[in-house]
């Protein structure tokens, strides 16, 4: 008796120390929520790619190296944690591939279009006598005074291609200028010695060099080389990217989804408050009518809520409004372990049976029946997850855990608990207690 | 004194769901459902004019010289409106915007756009879902039943639990039929979403009652008791009461503050799973067990 009583108050505690742990740490925005776009606002493209041009053995690069700029492109734009991915379509695949781009925050779908569709331009500039070490600022902003245009840039370019340095074997980009690009390079080498040379990839510093006339190429010509830290993944896509000019697969925008901010909060506190009133109202129903079995079920039900919580906060499961429909769902349901228990424990105490023995027989008989009915959701979450757009996905995830954590709830939180209160119902209060209903 | 045997009245009992039923179909084919954006393509632009909301005459006027087809422009809010029409190029909704804007500034709050290629592939895959939830959750019940073939086979408790589970879905299926006729309510990928937890949820109900039924069956047949079958079902079903209701209210309750108090997006949502959810409760007492015990009946008659 004494051990159980020992878990449930341990039980306890681990609740309250947990509910406070998500609450502290959302007041100190210490690892917040991760809010999906409708619940906060942002912009959802998708565009179609043609890979009609590549060979299929090459199309996974080329994805992969479309992944790549676009990323570059969002993060240049200093979007905060957006997404940029590439998959196939086809209801169960096998269609044609699409770009797929999150934007959270970004809500001129016009802008957005504009970030992601425009050209990698590249750009060489000597860094200004005197100003070496003023190239950026104390914010590591990039300083665009320390620097000096060349009129070299990427429309002189006529092919790159990766090499390797005869020194020090390192990756780096050979790079090959028509003649009015090559003249501007060697006048560079000529009266520019002992300067630094930055050569600039949409807007961003990618590498500073010496100029040294005396650098040797593997390819033998005197072209340009860009050498600056890359491993040979990099300058390979860096390569591949210069060479087509463009972007490494032509992409058309298919269609858009974009929040504004007022219609994303609204979404979010009505969410929660839905979920607050909602597990008020069931709380005081299921104490109403179900007495002390319904009160271990609320206490069952608080500490499942918090677990459900933290789980979101630590997997980390992006909340869009499905998905607090979904955990709104699930609270509703874990209830049912709960009143499956309380029932089957209501026809034992009818028989005779005093508290504890009608505890475990309450558990033990009505296991049957929450297994099916539990095994009955995790089909339906697994085929909706499998299935599913992001919209169901999100769904299907935080029912399925829902019903396995309200699983665990119900089984060890409940039994504990009412284990650990073991009430005599040989006496009318006791037996009040554990029943239920009107006139029960 | 032996308590009161309800299949007795069977017939009676199937009433409710019976008329029901037929009023969703007749729902469903006379006004069919309206798709949303999401799974038969269009845009959908929701835009806030703050200075002031236009009419809708004066919206159309600008809307029409465009050529974007047929746009129906619907109020929401205080000083919003929803444009909706066929899937448009970027430029056609800057233009249209553009256009807008001669009528007081024009702020985005809420725009998708779905193109046929990606509609078409959500449809198809919903659909996919929604075969394929069906059946693994029949298998589950013939497999999970497949012991109890004494006096009903196991895999007529399958089939009986299929034909509610049509009842059940068609309830809130013609509910939004009705419901798109009168405030042109949308069914998109999230009804989709509810009408498969309405699958996975509702059974359970169902197999609730069947799981009693079973083990009744199960405690007469060790303890030699001779009981009619329709009196098993009907005991079974009586025990089972409070707690389909009670689950049921628990979860009618939740749902019902998601619909009153929660986001508008899932407020259609949560609707579709309270129908459900109700239809799929009393579905099992009052269609279910009739059947189950008609079915019974039926194979005695023909002297099995």
């Amino acid at each position: 008796m004494l051990k159980v009583r020992i878990y449930a108050i341990l039980m306890l505690l681990l609740g309250v120390a947990v509910g406070w742990f998500v609450y502290a740490s959302q007041m100190h925005h210490w690892k917040p929520f991760k809010l999906g776009l409708d619940l906060s606002s942002g912009s959802h493209l998708i565009y179609q790619t043609d890979t009609s041009k590549i060979p299929p053995e090459g199309v996974a690069d080329a994805l992969g190296a479309l992944q790549g700029v676009i990323q570059r492109r969002v993060d240049a734009f200093g979007v905060s944690e957006p997404r940029v991915y590439t998959e196939q379509g086809g209801v169960v695949g096998g269609g044609a591939y699409r770009l797929v781009v999150d934007l959270p925050g970004v809500t001129d779908v016009n802008k957005a279009v504009s970030m992601i569709g425009q050209t990698p331009t590249l750009d060489f500039k000597l860094i200004k006598k005197g100003m070496e070490d003023k190239t950026t600022d104390d914010k590591d902003n990039l300083n665009p005074d320390a620097f000096e245009d060349t009129g070299l840039t990427g429309e002189l370019l006529t092919g790159a291609q990766v090499g390797f340095d005869q020194q020090t074997s390192r990756p780096e980009v050979l790079l090959k200028f028509n003649a009015q690009g090559q003249k501007i390079y060697n006048d560079i080498l000529n009266n520019d010695m002992d300067r630094s040379l930055a050569t600039f990839l949409d807007g961003q510093v990618i590498e500073v060099a010496h100029v040294n006339p005396d650098h040797q190429y593997a390819s033998g010509g005197s072209g340009g080389v860009i050498s600056g830290g890359m491993d040979a993944q990099q300058a390979k896509e860096l390569a591949t990217n210069l060479n087509l000019g463009a972007l490494p697969v032509p992409i058309t925008l298919d269609s858009t989804e974009s929040i504004g901010p007022t219609l994303g909060a609204q979404a979010l506190h009505a969410g929660i408050i839905a979920s607050i009133i909602g597990f008020l109202v069931l709380s005081l129903f299921l104490i109403l009518w179900y007495r002390l079995p319904g009160l271990v079920a609320v206490v069952a039900l608080s500490i499942y809520a918090t677990l459900m919580l933290v789980l979101f906060q630590f997997i980390p499961v992006v909340l869009t409004a499905a998905g607090i429909a979904g955990f709104v769902l699930s609270v509703g349901l874990a209830v049912d372990a709960n009143i499956l228990i309380a029932e089957r424990m209501k026809e034992e105490i009818n028989a005779g049976k005093n508290s504890a023995e009608a505890i475990r027989e309450g558990f033990t008989r009505a296991w049957g029946a929450i297994r099916d009915s539990n095994i009955a959701h995790i089909i339906a979450s697994i085929i909706l997850f499998w299935i599913g757009t992001d919209v169901i996905k999100g769904f299907a995830l935080v029912f399925g855990l829902g019903v396995l954590v309200s699983l665990f709830s119900a089984i060890t939180v409940s039994r504990t608990f009412l284990l650990a209160i073991g009430l005599n119902t040989h006496n009318r209060f006791g037996r009040f207690l554990m029943r239920s209903g009107l006139n029960s | 004194m032996k308590p009161m045997n309800i299949m007795q009245h069977k017939y009676t009992l199937m009433l409710v769901p019976g008329i029901v039923s037929l009023c969703a179909l007749i729902s469903l084919l006379v006004w069919g459902l309206k798709p949303g954006v999401d799974i038969a393509s269009g845009t959908n632009l929701q835009l806030a004019f703050p200075d002031g909301r236009p009419t809708v005459a004066q919206v159309e006027n600008v809307v029409s010289p465009l050529g974007l087809g047929e746009v129906r422009v619907q109020p929401t809010g205080t000083d919003s409106y929803i444009l909706r029409e066929r899937t448009l190029s970027n430029d056609e909704k800057n233009a249209l915007e553009n256009a807008l804007g001669t009528l007081g500034t024009v702020k985005e709050e809420n725009i998708s756009i779905a193109s046929p290629t990606i509609s078409h592939e959500i449809f198809q895959k919903g659909m996919l879902a929604l075969a394929l939830v069906s059946l693994c959750i029949v298998l589950f019940i013939a497999f999970a039943f497949r012991h109890v073939s004494k006096p009903v086979a196991s895999w007529k408790y399958g089939v009986i639990a299929i034909i509610t589970l049509v009842h059940d879905v068609l309830v809130p299926v013609g509910l939004f039929a009705f419901l798109g006729h009168v405030r042109g309510a949308e069914v998109d990928s999230l009804f989709i979403v509810a009408l498969l937890t309405i699958l996975g949820v509702s059974i359970n109900d169902t197999i609730v009652v069947f799981d009693r039924i079973r083990e009744n069956l199960k405690f007469n047949q060790d303890h030699h008791k001779k009981e009619p079958f329709d009196e098993v079902v009907s005991r079974s079903v009586m025990q089972t009461l409070a707690r389909s209701i009670n689950t049921s209210l628990a979860v009618v309750i939740v749902l019902f503050a998601l619909f009153a108090l929660g986001p508008v997006t899932t407020k259609d949502f949560a609707l579709t799973l309270i129908v459900g959810m109700i239809a799929g409760t009393y579905s099992s007492m009052l269609l279910a067990a009739p059947l189950l015990v008609i079915w019974e009946q039926k194979q005695k008659k023909d002297g099995k």
